[in-house]
């Protein structure tokens, strides 16, 4: 970068300017994604694909939706489950992200405990996948700490089962670990608020409630937006969480992916990934259509 | 069988790296192009692919200082062993995998087999492989990929598996093992004698398959067979209707809420079981071994239904040089003389060569782990750690009783395809 220049001013053209890291999203995510997409289309047997166009992979993926109607289709219940965690997840990492973003832009007066509090959020991803999920069971198992609270205070006579592996944990680790990713967003734009405009809604007489109705969450809206992207696009396609969480007994869309390719089925593995784009990119033009993200940035 | 272990920087050693920088002075100052044959020639280097459970620290010592050849580890899982083989056959020159992955492998080509006359100890190996019986001529289990099913194909270069012993041997074995549940027996209080008890409602949500469908659901076939809902003609082939009942059968159980996980990985079983999630599951030999090993009672319960075995071996890949060809030949000599035999038969697994492993353990070490004899003295891991006290005696009894009570093998059926996707169903219900 040119000092205290404009590049456009020193003749360097905006194409240009934007030429490497086009190229680099060319090469690096595009034509994996044309091959991903061609391969959905051929043949495959048990150790080889075979390039010949079909819709196998497509047609057996959706096996039974039609037929099995009103009973959902393995497919039809994956997604339902997948898209279920993802507005749960969505929603409670909202509100938590949300207010944690609100309690730091708003609350917090010195920029130096900003960075250092905003810094403490991203602690979840100290840690690996690995030992978080062996984490877990100590807190939340059978024979974890809270059940031994429980029991031990008399609020439960058997340790509750559902803390550990079932619906609510896989929630709880997306939340625990995803909350950050709508913090950083949705507090990137509450910085930018003018204060100025906090000011004339309380001198205009303003209560608390209206003026976050009405000033900070129509100017977060573009980072309530990524945000929401951020989480919604991650959930749909992890499947490592669902596994450690839900004791593999939780279908997800990703899972799905992983089981074809653990046996080597590539192709099925492709349409499902393909499959998955489609449902992730139609939630994210729903989300366009609420904000849109250009405009407002 | 996955293990998950990480040996992949034991293939860097000093002289590895000495070699390297020898190359790289060598190529500047005589020519601009280095010659790597020169160098090859003097030092021994055999990339191996593997899921880790004959690649231990030792081993890879062990051939170094006996053979001087250099063993670079590349350690996957089962299915991703299988992956690489089929995706970059170039990456790897000796491989160590299941008999059950050949049906893939070898149709794909990119595999060698290997020469049984070039094998000093091939007359010698176990009949379990060549004729799927006991040494006693016990004829055992062969449902499923039964090794001599897939042990030998036409020739050289042929792809298609022969029904007759020929020269040309797919694996040459060297692992081996008959796996069954592991529960926890302070927790359960009773005696467990058949499969059926995985499905037991006095079980419900404490207990766990394997999510790896072509084994799991041939453990679903052992509890199907034992509480006599049907017997298969062969569980490790079965047809789609008996997949679809299979499958029903695990899928009642889960919605009933039965399972309380299911595992993928190794350490994934050993948490479960030592944690008291689970008391009765689907289990290795080692897994055990390592929730015992945190003091925590676990048995490898022998059934009357009989056990699931599986079984490991070398090959090459086709793309060796005529130098490699000859090193893989002197390590897979090397690893049936005997010594490596003894270390895998001291952590629980069998070797394929039982005369010169007996001849490298002690004689109460063989009674324990062999012939199912009380153990006179304490029983020690290869890492020195101490597994048993003198009077314990082995989970299941003698090589004979165990290996004798296989029922079937790891396999993959020839409706993969259709089961895979009735297990994702089965996830999803």
């Amino acid at each position: 970068m040119a000092a205290g220049g404009d590049l456009e001013s020193h003749g360097v053209p905006g194409w240009a300017q934007a030429a490497p890291f086009a190229l680099v999203f060319a090469a690096f995510f595009l034509l994996p994604l044309v091959f991903v997409v061609i391969v959905s289309f051929w043949d495959y047997n048990d150790y080889q694909m075979l390039p010949t166009f079909t819709t196998r992979s497509y047609v057996e993926s959706f096996d039974g939706c039609l037929t099995d109607l009103p009973n959902l289709c393995t497919m039809f219940k994956t997604y339902v489950s997948t898209v279920k965690f993802c507005f749960i997840v969505w929603a409670l990492t909202l509100v938590i992200g949300f207010t944690v973003a609100y309690f730091l832009a708003f609350h917090v007066r010195s920029t130096t405990m900003q960075i250092v509090l905003f810094l403490v959020c991203t602690i979840p991803f100290w840690t690996s996948n690995v030992i978080r999920m062996i984490s877990w069971i100590p807190l939340l198992g059978r024979n974890g700490l809270v059940n031994q609270l429980l029991v031990g205070a008399h609020v439960v006579d058997a340790p509750v089962e559902w803390l550990l592996y079932s619906p609510f944990s896989v929630a709880l680790a997306f939340v625990h670990l995803f909350t950050f990713f709508m913090v950083a967003p949705i507090f990137n734009s509450m910085m930018r608020i003018d204060r100025r405009l906090m000011e004339a809604a309380y001198d205009a007489g303003a209560s608390g409630w209206q003026m976050l109705t009405n000033v900070v969450i129509p100017l977060c809206k573009p980072g309530i937006a990524i945000g929401s992207i951020f989480v919604v696009t991650i959930v749909m396609g992890d499947f490592i969480t669902f596994d450690e969480m839900g004791g593999e007994q939780i279908a997800s869309a990703g899972k799905m992916i992983e089981t074809r390719l653990g046996a080597l089925q590539f192709p099925p593995a492709a349409a499902n990934a393909v499959i998955l784009l489609g449902a992730t990119m139609l939630i994210i033009a729903v989300l366009n259509r609420v904000v849109d993200i250009r405009k407002e940035l | 069988m996955t293990k998950r272990h990480n040996n992949a920087g034991a293939g860097v050693t000093r002289r590895n790296l000495l070699k390297a920088a020898g190359a790289l002075a060598g190529a500047g100052a005589v020519s601009s192009f280095p010659a790597p044959a020169v160098w090859s020639a003097e030092e021994k280097v055999l990339r191996y692919l593997g899921t880790a459970v004959n690649q231990s620290d030792d081993i890879i010592k062990k051939v170094k200082d006996e053979t001087g050849i250099t063993l670079q580890n590349i350690v996957a899982t089962t299915d991703d062993v299988t992956k690489r083989v089929i995706t970059q056959p170039n990456s790897f020159d000796i491989l160590d995998t299941e008999y059950f992955s050949l049906k893939k492998l070898v149709p794909s080509g990119n595999i060698l087999p290997m020469d049984a006359k070039k094998i000093k100890e091939f007359d010698n190996i176990t009949p379990i492989f060549t004729k799927g019986q006991l040494p006693n001529g016990k004829v055992i289990g062969d449902q499923g990929t039964a090794p001599k099913k897939v042990m030998f194909v036409e020739s050289e270069h042929s792809t298609k598996f022969s029904k007759t012993p020929t020269e040309w041997v797919t694996l040459i074995p060297t692992t081996y093992n008959a796996d069954t549940l592991g529960i926890r027996p302070d927790l359960i209080k009773r005696p467990i004698e058949h499969w059926s008890e995985l499905l037991n409602p006095e079980f419900k949500g404490k207990a766990a398959i394997l999510n790896i469908p072509s084994i799991g659901i041939m453990d679903a076939a052992m509890v199907v067979e034992s509480l006599g809902k049907y017997k298969y003609p062969d569980k490790g082939n079965m047809t789609k209707a008996e997949i679809d009942m299979t499958m029903g059968v695990l899928t009642d159980a889960k919605k009933a809420g039965q399972f309380r996980a299911f595992w993928k990985d190794f350490n994934e079983s050993v948490n479960l079981m030592a944690s008291g999630e689970t008391v009765i599951q689907s289990m290795w030999s080692p897994a055990v071994t390592a929730v015992r090993t945190k003091g925590i009672p676990c048995v490898f319960q022998p059934l009357k239904e009989g056990y699931r075995s599986w079984a490991s071996g070398f090959c090459m890949s086709k793309g060796v040089t005529a130098k490699q060809k000859e090193w893989v030949y002197e390590f897979v000599n090397w690893f049936l003389s005997g010594w490596a035999g003894a270390y895998l038969n001291r952590q629980g697994y069998y070797s394929a060569v039982l005369s010169t492993a007996k001849a490298n353990m002690e004689p109460y070490e063989w009674a324990y782990w062999m012939e199912g004899k009380p153990a006179e003295k304490d029983i020690h891991a290869p890492d020195g750690s101490l597994l048993e006290k003198a009077g314990a005696t082995r989970d299941g009894g003698s090589y004979d009783d165990r290996m004798g009570a296989v029922a079937c093998w790891n396999a993959v059926m020839d409706e993969n395809d259709y089961m895979v996707r009735k297990w994702n169903e089965f996830i999803a219900a």
